[in-house]
């Protein structure tokens, strides 16, 4: 006989119960958990890896070396320019946080992205969100907000069109466009990861022969998270240093 | 009053039902623009790369970026998607 195969609420699979400190504003869930774990993890890695500096750089030292010029080059020096390397550190951080929260989705045993909670992609844009309109208004004073409404070379009768929109461009949509993109791809990949293991679990059970195909193909999705968790931070990265080289220089 | 109780059910059957055909649908007509957004921006960016090698590394920067902002949008269709369900 066979059982009928349905899917858990979608509650089931991001909620958590609080470990310590139950029912008070300090208690910790796996979220939060793995939020400190990682926090942890990226210091021990980077503060404790830089402590020896060797000139001719080992194994380990050149891992991390390359991680930094990677969002060096990559990001700041590119989008930014050559003179803003201050920003490497701040984007860095971002980057690396972003990345180690993406990752334990594809950890065994884990397998849960902290950054597939609201929570956390919406702090973090918010961030970036007071950081460049700081930014902006420090460098270009109220020109930043004037050359984002009334662009240049825009016929007159057109304005009725294009201030509003870009109104609703910088003070809405980009914030919340650059915390959902990270949320709904977390999310997305959670829910396919572990929709193919309970088709994997329920044709184990019933049809062992079919359980070969959503197991295979839930191999083949996690080796495409990992692209995913990696881009996602990528992106995430490359578009708060695309907003900040915004808020420097006025439009090209 | 059995036929009245009958009927309140179907209704809150059709109710559900209507409510998942139009998740489903907001989902499916919110991801083909972007599908067809980002088929083009990958294109032609491929066609770039193709054409000026020395210039794939910038041209994919800014290729990343077009395909970030044009999967916004089904992005958007996709948290629609979970509103419009529950």
């Amino acid at each position: 006989m066979l059982g009928v195969f349905t899917f858990p609420p979608i509650d089931e699979l991001f909620v958590w119960k609080d470990i310590v400190f139950e029912d008070t504003p300090y208690a910790i869930n796996k979220t939060s958990l793995l939020v400190m774990v990682s926090s942890l993890l990226i210091l021990l890695i980077f503060v404790g890896g830089s402590r020896k500096m060797k000139l001719i750089p080992g194994r380990f030292q050149s891992v991390l070396e390359s991680t930094y010029e990677f969002v060096d080059r990559g990001i700041t020096r590119d989008v930014i320019g050559n003179d803003a390397t201050r920003f490497t550190p701040f984007l860095g951080s971002l980057f690396l946080f972003i990345l180690f929260l993406n990752f334990w989705e594809i950890i065994p045993f884990i397998q849960f992205p902290p950054t597939s909670r609201f929570a956390i992609p919406l702090f973090l844009a918010l961030m970036v969100y007071v950081l460049y309109w700081f930014l902006g208004f420090k460098h270009q004073g109220i020109k930043y907000l004037t050359g984002h409404l009334f662009p240049a070379g825009v016929p007159l009768a057109l304005y009725i069109l294009v201030t509003p929109i870009e109104l609703v461009q910088i003070l809405l949509v980009r914030p919340f466009s650059l915390a959902v993109r990270l949320l709904a791809n977390m999310m997305a990949g959670h829910i396919l990861l572990t929709a193919l293991a309970l088709l994997t679990a329920y044709t184990l059970t019933n049809a062992p022969i079919i359980a070969l195909g959503p197991f295979l193909l839930g191999v083949g999705v996690t080796a495409f998270e990992l692209l995913v968790g990696f881009l996602q931070a990528y992106i995430f990265t490359l578009l708060t240093a695309v907003y900040i080289a915004d808020s420097l220089h006025a439009e090209h | 009053m059995h036929d009245l109780l009958i009927a309140a059910q179907a209704a809150g059957e059709l109710k559900d039902g209507l409510q998942s055909i139009g998740a489903g649908i907001v989902y499916g007509a919110a991801a083909i623009g972007p599908g067809i957004g980002i088929g083009i921006v990958v294109g032609n960016a491929i066609t770039a790369m193709a054409r000026q090698p020395e210039m794939a590394g910038p041209v994919r920067t800014t290729m990343f970026l077009g395909i970030a902002f044009t999967e916004a949008l089904a992005l958007f269709g996709f948290v629609l998607f979970f509103l419009a369900k529950s």
